[in-house]
């Protein structure tokens, strides 16, 4: 095995990346500990003060990342580094160790950036929201918390480290999605999302251990090299069915990205998540939790595109997520449901792109798709605060009590204005450079396929977003009664969106920084610039499927005032696109019948009546020979008496009969 | 008299004991019952003594021995007896069953 040694990365900018973890987690012990309780008036601030200099952290780690590391030629094309390397639980064999690692290199920096930034917006926008909950103490402390897992996550550099903050992400998930525990569909939610990531956490350890013990190491750039994938390629036969053992251990890694992105069918825990409150699921959806997935597998992709049909089940399980959550968002009612539908639906592109290919036509793929996490952490986040404000302002979050909210919400309006154009992918805006990019991949990679159903996707996206801005904002209002409402925008959470809103709009002019260091694996050669060539029309296609989107809901929603929701004479195909094509119901069936009905129920009969009819057998043989010798010991003179004799008479007889 | 006739009596003397002991329902009875079971245990220390040819002086004391043991031991049990007679004014044996396990 090659130990590949990366390059450490110097002094200053070292004690950066401990700011940047250690900040976010002393927020956590701060308001979790002490202020939570007796200062929960002052914890929002602390909380949000410790993320802004976290955040500030990461540009200063991001900059001294990029002097030294990024310009200096002999690291250029991996820009890979190691801020810091401590060894955690040493395994037997010559380089097995757990690790606590803070790894560089531009997806992580890019991560660090994002979770950071964001993270900091949505604490400040917290303050807000959360002014009167009781909880807010423990809110801002989970809060932080999150974002520490995330960041301990994405600079992972040693895969056990990984695993350890991926299962933290997902209990500070649980938390937060349960955050108001007296809600039994809060607490339900955030039970749904622990058990069915969990459920996929435990093929990604088994995939891990796989992976970890061929390559002697658990260390991801020595997984990611290629004589561990030649060490896993070949085929093993476990109970008479032989498959490649390369395949299955890509196959387990990414069953985990596979729950924690929610792709689909494990999509289901997502939309429930919307229970907690609107900051969190801004979080979740943007920067942490859900991207994890796609983040993985992107860390992975070295490994991956090693195995071509593994980057086939990348792509199709993208693609399918991708459409399918597309489609639902049309016929949902609920203001953050649509956007969970619409964060399912971006985050299977992000996947479908990382599995067009290998090589540098798939090195392609993995920009974009990276480029694409990066714009879409900005406006989904900008979504959801101005879904939070929406919620706060009428008290519900069902499009049908919705309309003619622009003049009461002006910022609301143009901010929700900017993240839709964003995400339908309209010139200028971010999404429209990153949407291209990804498109452009599916073309160079060949498969045009790939490229018609996110082209399709792209289409859907514009037609629903705007749905749902039109419903929100046009039309008439339906809430005269509570027009004297004093909810209005407070400025603790419009400044958070108006920061949002200029990445939202600018995020595309970072394209070609993209496209040039962040590459899964060193070039080849130097990449050339003129691959895309012959796809000028792929923008323009693109645009015109957002254009057509766009007009589609306009025509229905601001002409003909169709109402959302159900109405007796809808079509039938509504009824079950509105109802997620019954997958719910067909998960509580496997769930409730199969898993609980066909496995639990049973174990649980035999545990009862023959594990533990076994130990009452033994048990009722005891209880009986002590009844009868009970009786014995009656007290009765004249029967002990007797029953010597008869003792004494049977002594004797065995004394004459024994020689 | 030879040995076998004294066997006999004493074997018909400690029969006649185990019935007492085995039926009387009174404490006293019992008691007495038992008495003819030592003394019939006694007997057969004399006859052996006269009739076997072993020492017949250690046969002649032993018995006297026994006699007064069983004596302070019958003093003891009748006091036991006059003090549950006191108590419970009954010494029915099969009432007496309070230490029973």
């Amino acid at each position: 095995m090659d130990n590949l040694s990366l390059y450490g990365i110097s002094g200053p900018t070292r004690l950066w990346a401990y700011a940047v973890l250690g900040l976010p987690l002393l927020s956590f012990l701060l308001n979790g500990l002490w202020l939570g309780r007796k200062h929960s008036g002052a914890s929002g601030w602390v909380a949000t003060g410790l993320m802004g200099l976290s955040f500030a952290a990461a540009i200063a780690l991001a900059l001294g990342w990029r002097s030294e590391v990024l310009e200096r030629p002999s690291l250029f094309p991996q820009a890979a580094a190691l801020a810091f390397e401590h060894v955690w639980m040493p395994f037997p064999g010559p380089a097995l160790a757990a690790k606590f690692s803070f790894y560089l290199d531009p997806i992580s920096v890019m991560m660090i950036l994002i979770v950071t930034g964001i993270s900091f917006l949505v604490h400040l926008y917290s303050i807000g929201t959360m002014r009167e909950d009781r909880g807010r103490g423990r809110f801002f402390a989970l809060l932080s918390f999150f974002t520490f897992t995330m960041l301990g996550l994405v600079s992972a550099h040693n895969i056990v480290q990984t695993f350890f903050f991926w299962e933290l992400v997902g209990a500070a998930s649980y938390l937060l999605i349960g955050f108001w525990y007296e809600k039994p569909a809060a607490v339900a939610a955030g039970k749904k999302a622990f058990v069915i990531t969990r459920l996929a956490d435990a093929f990604f350890l088994a995939g891990l251990l796989l992976v970890g013990l061929h390559a002697q190491s658990f260390d991801i750039s020595n997984l990611n090299a290629a004589s561990t994938a030649d060490a896993l390629n070949h085929s093993v036969v476990v109970g008479g069915i032989s498959f490649n053992l390369l395949f299955a251990a890509c196959l387990c890694l990414f069953a985990g990205a596979w729950g924690k992105s929610a792709m689909f069918p494990l999509h289901v825990w997502l939309p429930d998540a919307m229970e907690g409150p609107t900051p969190v699921s801004a979080l979740i959806h943007s920067a942490t939790m859900v991207v994890a997935g796609v983040y993985l597998t992107a860390r992975f992709f070295p490994l991956f595109s090693a195995c071509e049909s593994m980057l086939r089940v990348v792509e199709a399980t993208g693609l399918i997520t991708a459409l399918f959550a597309a489609v639902v968002a049309c016929a949902q009612t609920d203001l953050k449901r649509i956007l969970a539908f619409s964060t399912l639906s971006q985050l299977g592109t992000m996947m479908f792109a990382l599995g067009l290919g290998s090589g540098e036509a798939g090195a392609l793929g993995y920009s974009a798709s990276m480029f694409h996490v990066f714009t879409h952490a900005f406006f989904k986040c900008l979504l959801f605060l101005s879904a939070g404000v929406i919620i706060h302002a009428v008290h519900g979050q069902d499009l049908k009590d919705m309309g003619g909210l622009r003049g009461r919400l002006p910022w609301t309006y143009a901010l929700t204005l900017i993240a839709c154009l964003a995400i339908a992918g309209v010139w200028p805006f971010a999404g429209f450079f990153s949407k291209d990019e990804i498109l452009l991949a599916t073309l160079v990679n060949g498969r045009p396929f790939a490229f018609t159903a996110a082209l399709l996707t792209g289409g859907i996206t514009a037609f629903y977003m705007f749905r749902y801005f039109f419903l929100v904002f046009h039309g008439s209002r339906k809430d005269d009664s509570q027009s004297d409402d004093v909810h209005g925008e407070s400025a603790i959470m419009v400044i958070p969106m108006v920061v949002l809103a200029i990445p939202s709009v600018l995020a595309g002019l970072a394209k070609g920084v993209f496209l040039s260091t962040v590459r899964p694996f060193p070039a080849l050669a130097e990449a050339e610039p003129g691959v895309s060539s012959g796809f000028g029309w792929v923008p323009f296609a693109a645009l015109g499927m957002a254009a057509f989107g766009i007009a589609a809901s306009y025509v229905l929603y601001v002409r003909k005032r169709t109402a959302p929701g159900e109405s007796p004479s809808s079509p039938v195909w509504h009824r079950i696109v509105a109802r997620k094509f019954y997958l719910d119901e067909a998960w509580m069936f496997l769930a409730r019948r199969v898993a609980i009905g066909g496995v639990s129920r049973p174990l649980a009969w035999a545990e009862k009546k023959i594990v533990n009819g076994l130990f009452d057998l033994t048990t009722f043989f005891i209880r009986a020979i002590s009844v009868l010798l009970s009786w014995a010991q009656n007290g009765r003179l004249q029967f002990y008496s007797g029953l010597s004799l008869v003792g004494l008479c049977l002594l004797y007889l065995l004394e004459r009969g024994s020689p | 008299m030879n040995l076998p006739a004294c066997l006999l009596l004493s074997s018909a003397l400690f029969a006649l004991g185990v019935y007492g002991l085995l039926t009387r329902r009174n404490l006293i009875a019992v008691l007495m019952s038992l008495e003819l079971m030592v003394n019939a245990a006694l007997i057969n220390f004399t006859a052996f003594a006269r009739f076997g040819g072993g020492d017949a002086t250690a046969g002649a004391v032993f018995p006297l021995f026994v006699m007064a043991v069983t004596a302070g031991e019958m003093a003891l049990a009748l006091g036991i007896v006059m003090a549950l007679q006191r108590w419970r004014s009954r010494i029915d044996v099969d009432e007496l069953n309070r230490l029973h396990g």
